[in-house]
């Protein structure tokens, strides 16, 4: 196991490498050059030459590049353009905000997804099944945005069960010690603050889920049919097992080999699906402020996130592959 | 009320229907047997008699589409019928046990062998947690798995599939069922292995007093091991009666078919028989097979015949010298060197022009290696093949485009290798417009003659691999195989999935194709029966080697190698007088 992780690790390093390669090259692309895309299109011919060599945009390329790989090496991302500040405090402060929504978007589509998956494949062919099976290729769909804003408009504004915006009411004084706002809430006893941070989560959190929800429940359904009917399960009755049993020891288990494959790659989507969910719930993590450095062409800022995203979409790939081995006793390394 | 003389089991006009997307189908048609108390039933049939689906039928697991539509199954005097969901699960494991037919799909790939014995006991209120554990060792151990306290806490992808078998004989058994049902139990192994296995299974059931009912396809395996045999054809029993009755004064006309087709050590080559002028010996089970080619076919096919040459040429078509083949295996971590494996070792043999050698051997005995060298899919590590006279392998590219025109392949499984979403028109006609032969035209007429030469009617030219029967297919992989005019064919497995009556006509085939068209075939079998029937030589595979090579007669009349003897006596059935009995 650990082999496995050591390897994968390895594995890391010659793709981060080409993926900076190709950002790097994708900025020097820009039309105009970085200087241009920084300065805006109207700059002086005068103003861009001070910019590159301020920035050192005139100096060969593969100094620029190895140059710019040594400040990421030491964790320097660059500055954003838009507001002044380096790449990485604000991604530090931004990220908690976004991990917070993705991991409860992620319960939600698990929790619900694998029971009413589940569900569904017992009542094979019934009404549950049938409305299940509609109800999530309603859920794929339906585009993340769309949701969005009907769940705002529905539950924030018409009925006003949760508050529309934001992380937290701004009038609510407490204290932030790791970022996590809930987290916060509980570890200082701010209850009623990790309450009203936990409201504010839900319906970007529904939002962002329906999708990886849609899928995981339909994931769920074909696999457990497939495993109900499969030979193992009619010698486990044949041994006389009882109904319990079976269907937690042999039919789920077996069944979460590929639904928990899925579940790694719907992370990947929830990452991205949080640039349009942040957006329209004015959700201050680190997608709505990507969406910003996407119109203001702030390439540091998109270096580093798309940098980010790697890492994070390969770690839990890894991450899913050692579960795999958890769950299913043939893939472990022997 | 049971009395002594009352059976365990008994069917009584069973009726099972299956729901199916063209409406109901019956699969078993007023079935009607007993089986006593600890007695060995057998139930024979092919693919798709209703055997199998009687088992499932007596220990309520039939697929969900299908019912009891008729008939009763008493077991113990209850009818299962009234004991719903519920009462049924609760005569399974204690009343009813099962040993299904394949190990490798009916373990449970996530749990541990020994805990997927536990939680049986467990289930059936026989014993909990420690003791349970402690009863799960002694059942492997009473099945014959050797170290059963440290195999009980393996996977089952840790077993051989003996081994796996071995482990659902003790699951099947670990609540001490009354009566057990064994369904094909060893189908999937080795004859050897088989041989232990039922002696194993024999041994116990008749220790515990367990009624065995024993579903199989294999009348060999059946008349050695059961008192009574039913026999079972497309959904009804025709025929009840004593193993050695049955046997020696068949009945029903269905029984003395499969008794002629059934490939045994006392069968002979099938041309040779021809030869001789004993086609009355082969004529009658090639009934059905004479039934399938139309006259008008047949002289086309004879007209065809002229066309194999027989010139004359003593030189063996293939010299196999020296050859092994060293496969190197994952290391076991980051810096070790991987193992070696070696598969094939030092193998020479020939293959003489027009003549069929066998390569007989168990599972991992290489002779699937060897068959993949001669089709020059992998190379071989030393050694040299040559076809014709010239080396196999090499970067000759036209060389290469030749060899692999006159070297064909015929595969086991018809189901896998057949594109599934090609015609057999397209299916056949793939390897002419691989190498560019002639004009569509053209290509039809040749596609035409072959559907000829397999005795296929041509109507089925349009029809996809799923609307055919197994043997069917086997046909059309064969058409396909001689569509480019090989002069070698290499038969890996190529009747191992068939039904016997099927698996007679193809092997009748074969040897009919061989002898008008001048073929030579390079036959992989772990069946000896069947190599008994095809083959002039055979060479006798053992972890890697050739231990006994020589005629089929000296082989198997004058076996000198103890290896070879325990092959042909684990062989079931083999005092049988089978095949040569009837017609």
């Amino acid at each position: 196991m650990l082999r496995l992780v050591m390897q994968r690790l390895a594995l890391l390093v010659p793709t981060l490498l080409g993926l900076s390669v190709l950002l790097f090259l994708w900025v020097r692309a820009l039309p105009g050059g970085p200087a241009t895309a920084l300065l805006g299109e109207r700059a002086t011919p005068d103003a861009v030459e001070r910019i590159n060599a301020l920035y050192g945009f005139d100096r060969p390329l593969v100094e620029q590049y190895l140059t710019w790989l040594g400040q990421l090496l030491q964790g320097n991302f660059g500055t954003s353009t838009r507001t002044g500040r380096p790449v990485l405090d604000e991604f530090l402060v931004r990220f908690p905000a976004t991990i917070e929504l993705t991991l409860l978007a992620l319960v939600i589509a698990v929790g619900v997804g694998i029971p009413l998956g589940y569900l569904a494949a017992r009542h094979q062919g019934r009404a549950l099944d049938h409305t299940t099976v509609g109800a999530s290729l309603l859920g794929v769909t339906i585009p993340v945005f769309f949701l969005a804003f009907l769940l705002k408009y529905l539950f924030a504004v018409q009925l006003g069960w949760f508050p529309s915006a934001g992380r937290q009411n701004p009038a609510m004084i407490s204290t932030h010690p790791t970022g996590f706002y809930v987290l916060d809430g509980l570890l200082t006893r701010e209850w009623d603050a990790a309450w009203d941070a936990m409201a504010h989560l839900v319906l970007p959190a529904v939002a962002l889920g329906s999708i990886p929800l849609a899928i995981i429940t339909r994931i769920t359904r074909a696999s457990v049919i497939e495993v109900q009917n499969a030979d193992y399960v009619r010698t486990a009755r044949a041994k006389g097992l009882r109904p319990p049993r079976l269907r937690r020891r042999v039919v789920l288990r077996n069944a979460m080999l590929p639904v928990s494959t899925t579940i790694g790659l719907q992370v990947g989507l929830l990452l991205s699906g949080a640039v349009l969910t942040e957006t329209v719930f004015a959700f201050n993590g680190i997608g709505s402020f990507l969406a910003n450095a996407v119109f203001n062409l702030d390439y540091a800022v998109l270096q580093g996130f798309i940098l980010f995203i790697a890492v994070v979409y390969a770690l839990v790939n890894l991450a899913v592959d050692v579960s795999y081995g958890l769950i299913d006793p043939r893939m472990r390394v022997r | 009320m049971t009395t002594v003389a009352d059976p365990l089991l008994s069917i009584r006009d069973l009726e099972v229907t299956f729901t199916t997307e063209e409406g109901p189908t019956t699969a078993v048609r007023g079935a009607r047997f007993d089986v006593m108390a600890g007695e060995t039933v057998a139930v024979v049939g092919e693919s798709g008699s209703g055997k199998s689906t009687t088992a499932m039928a007596v220990i309520g697991l039939l697929a969900q589409n299908g019912r009891v539509s008729g008939g009763q199954v008493l077991v113990d005097g209850h009818d299962v019928a009234t004991l719903g969901g519920a009462g049924m699960a609760r005569m399974r494991g204690r009343v009813i046990g099962m040993v299904p037919q394949d190990p490798m799909s009916n373990l449970n790939p996530v749990a541990r062998v020994g805990d997927q014995i536990v939680e049986a006991l467990e289930d059936n209120g026989v014993a909990r947690g420690g003791a349970a554990r402690r009863r799960a060792v002694e059942l492997l151990e009473e099945a014959g798995l050797p170290d059963a306290a440290r195999r009980a806490g393996q996977y089952p992808h840790e077993f051989s599939g003996g081994m796996r078998q071995r482990a659902l004989i003790a699951m099947g058994l670990s609540c001490r069922p009354r009566l057990l049902i064994a369904d094909e139990p060893t189908s999937a192994l080795d004859v050897t292995v088989q041989r232990t296995i039922l002696d194993r299974l024999e041994a116990l059931t008749t220790d515990l007093g367990t009624a065995v009912l024993l579903i199989t396809h294999d009348l060999g395996l059946a008349a050695e091991r059961a008192a009574k045999i039913v026999v079972m054809y497309r959904g009804e029993v025709v025929e009840v009666g004593p193993a050695a009755q049955l046997l020696t004064d068949p009945q029903h006309e269905y029984t003395r078919r499969l008794l002629a087709a059934a490939p045994s050590l006392a069968s002979r080559r099938i041309q040779l028989a021809r030869r001789l002028g004993a086609t009355s010996a082969v004529g009658d089970d090639l009934l059905a097979m004479s039934a399938e080619t139309p006259t008008d076919e047949k002289a086309a096919v004879d007209a065809r015949a002229g066309e194999a040459s027989t010139e004359h040429d003593d030189s063996p078509i293939v010299e196999v010298k020296d050859v092994s083949k060293v496969f190197s295996l994952r290391g076991s971590s980051l810096f070790s060197r991987g193992q070696r494996f070696t598969a094939v070792d030092g193998v020479s043999f020939q293959i003489p022009r027009g003549k069929t050698v066998a390569i007989v051997g168990e599972s991992g005995s290489g002779k699937s290696t060897v068959a993949r060298m001669m089709l020059d899919l992998i190379p071989p590590t030393s050694g040299e093949i040559t076809f014709n006279g010239r080396a196999v392998g090499g970067t000759d590219r036209a060389a290469e485009v030749r060899f692999r025109r006159q070297v064909q392949p015929i595969f086991q499984d018809p189901y896998a290798s057949l594109d599934p979403l090609y015609t057999i028109h397209r299916t056949i006609e793939e390897p002419l417009r691989a190498h560019r032969f002639g004009t569509a035209a053209e290509r039809r007429d040749r596609v035409h003659a072959l559907m000829a030469d397999v005795a296929l009617p041509l109507d089925l030219l349009g029809r996809y691999p799923a609307e055919l029967s197994g043997g069917q297919r086997q046909r059309v992989a064969i058409a396909r195989a001689l569509a480019l005019n090989p002069d070698l064919v290499v038969c890996d497995e190529a009747v191992s999935a068939l039904d016997v009556i099927v698996q007679s006509q193809i092997l009748h085939l074969l040897a009919d194709l061989q002898h008008r068209l001048g073929l030579s075939y390079l036959f992989i079998s772990h069946d000896l029966a069947v190599v008994r029937q095809i083959a002039d030589h055979v060479c006798v595979m053992e972890r890697g080697r050739i231990v006994e090579q020589g005629t089929v007669d000296d082989v198997f009349d004058r076996p000198q190698q103890e290896y070879t003897r325990v092959l042909l006596d684990a062989i079931p059935g083999r005092d049988l007088q089978l095949g040569l009995e009837a017609g």
